[in-house]
């Protein structure tokens, strides 16, 4: 079981935000990263719901499959008990707010239920499985991966903030120069690939 | 066949899923935020088309800046004055219901035949696209192009193309205004079903081009402006225009038109 110490901490979230980021190197979750990144308020908002979900579902994906269905040999079955835990957290996650943040609630709109299919989610907990990360490590990876989204999230609404006053070739407004630019960022964050 | 592994799968399965079953039952219980009850009740009354109208992102939205005291009562356009009463009893407030009927009006009439071709398209059915493209297909700039993206955009399903323009039911028009929106060219207007004497023709070019183009056109002849006994009509641009205010709806100006470009509902 791979355990991250003190020391190598800092090593994991530059690992989990730059050089491995969800969006430009593992390509994971770009759904809501195309979708939700006209605006930097929205987007810092998407950003923190998927850290909080994903710090979260790290923690009980990995406590089920640890304690459950390791011991009991059902290892089989991580993919479908992930996507119901997942799925019942995003329920929670969206009552919570619904309640305390009424306006980031609606700013969030559609993509908060968006968040159980978000393959971001998913992802990050077979991947802790796959590399046999321990709990804490796996709630590590879990948060530190979705700062990397929220990272990624919050440059890519910055870009388009700034896109939407600039003069560009009418048929690359909109969507195309958005694909453009997370084409861009993507290669420019694969120089961070041989940093860790 | 192990029989146990099966069975212990079904369960893991089983008490995981009733375990958040209950730990959202809880949470619902727990976070349950209080929704104004007037708020669903008027989204009960609404068009439900979800159009726009009112100018809120939905019927939703307008439920509740009604509750708020945001919108007025009669926002609903679709809903009309079933929803504005509807809604009005709700709020426990009376609702001035004395506003004249609007429906979407086509102010065209240049159909197959009537309006000359400028060329055949035959590409993908869109006036949006094809109206860019060298002018569009009828000779006449202003006309309907009559491939229906108005009929797409009516939620309430009250227009249809006929003959090659666009025919508006009037009974299920709810005047939403989202075909205006669809259209290209603008042919479609607004305008109180009351007003039963209009000019459907929208062409300023000079007499001699807009009858080269269509033969319902209006080449501003000015014969109306001279048989109008209320001084409702004038050629204005270009083009007649009927002035609601005077107009008494006699319908003389459309007997001696000589275009029939001006229609008279009731004639």
């Amino acid at each position: 079981m791979e355990t991250v110490s003190c020391g190598n901490v800092l090593l994991f979230l530059v690992s989990c935000v730059l050089s491995n980021n969800f969006i430009f190197s593992r390509f994971l979750g770009c759904c809501p990263f195309l979708g939700v990144s006209s605006k930097v308020e929205t987007a810092a908002g998407m950003g923190m719901a998927v850290t909080f979900v994903m710090g979260l579902a790290s923690l009980f994906t990995s406590l089920v499959y640890q304690y459950v269905l390791f011991p009991l040999g059902l290892t089989y079955l991580s993919t479908i008990s992930f996507i119901l835990i997942i799925a019942s957290l995003v329920q929670f996650v969206e009552m919570f707010l619904k309640k305390s943040s009424p306006a980031l609630y609606k700013s969030l709109g559609i993509y908060l239920p968006l968040i159980t299919t978000n393959c971001a989610v998913l992802g990050v907990a077979t991947i802790n499985v796959s590399a046999q990360y321990d709990i804490l490590s796996s709630v590590l990876n879990g948060v530190f991966s979705a700062l990397g989204f929220l990272l990624a999230i919050v440059l890519m609404a910055g870009v388009r903030e700034r896109l939407e006053t600039s003069h560009i070739p009418e048929a690359f407004k909109g969507f195309p120069i958005g694909l453009f630019t997370a084409g861009l960022m993507a290669v420019a964050f694969m120089g961070f690939s041989g940093l860790v | 066949m192990n029989i146990t592994a099966i069975i212990l799968a079904l369960a893991v399965m089983a008490v995981l899923g009733v375990l958040f079953g209950v730990v959202l039952t809880i949470a619902d219980k727990k976070f349950a935020v209080e929704v104004d009850p007037r708020a669903s009740a008027i989204r009960e009354c609404l068009g439900g088309a979800n159009c726009g109208a009112c100018g809120y992102a939905g019927c939703d939205a307008f439920a509740q800046a009604v509750v708020d005291g945001e919108a007025p009562v009669n926002g609903c356009t679709p809903g009309g004055a079933k929803a504005a009463e509807a809604i009005a009893a709700i709020m426990g407030m009376s609702v001035d219901l004395s506003g004249e009927r609007i429906a979407a009006r086509v102010v065209c009439q240049g159909e197959c035949g009537v309006a000359k071709d400028r060329y055949i398209y035959d590409g993908y059915a869109s006036c949006a696209t094809v109206a860019g493209i060298a002018g569009g297909p009828k000779m006449c700039r202003f006309a309907c192009i009559g491939l229906g993206d108005c009929a797409k955009a009516c939620a309430f399903g009250a227009i249809e193309i006929v003959n090659g323009i666009a025919k508006i039911d009037e009974s299920k028009c709810t005047a939403c205004g989202q075909c205006q929106k669809a259209c290209p060219r603008g042919v479609i207007e607004l305008k109180p079903v009351n007003e039963t004497v209009i000019v459907s023709c929208r062409n300023t070019d000079s007499g001699r081009e807009a009858r080269a183009a269509c033969m319902k056109a209006c080449i501003a002849c000015g014969r109306c402006t001279k048989e109008c006994p209320s001084d409702a009509i004038h050629v204005e641009g270009g083009v007649a225009k009927i002035d609601p205010e005077k107009c008494t709806r006699c319908g003389a100006c459309a007997k001696v038109c000589p275009c029939k470009c001006i229609v008279d509902f009731l004639a």
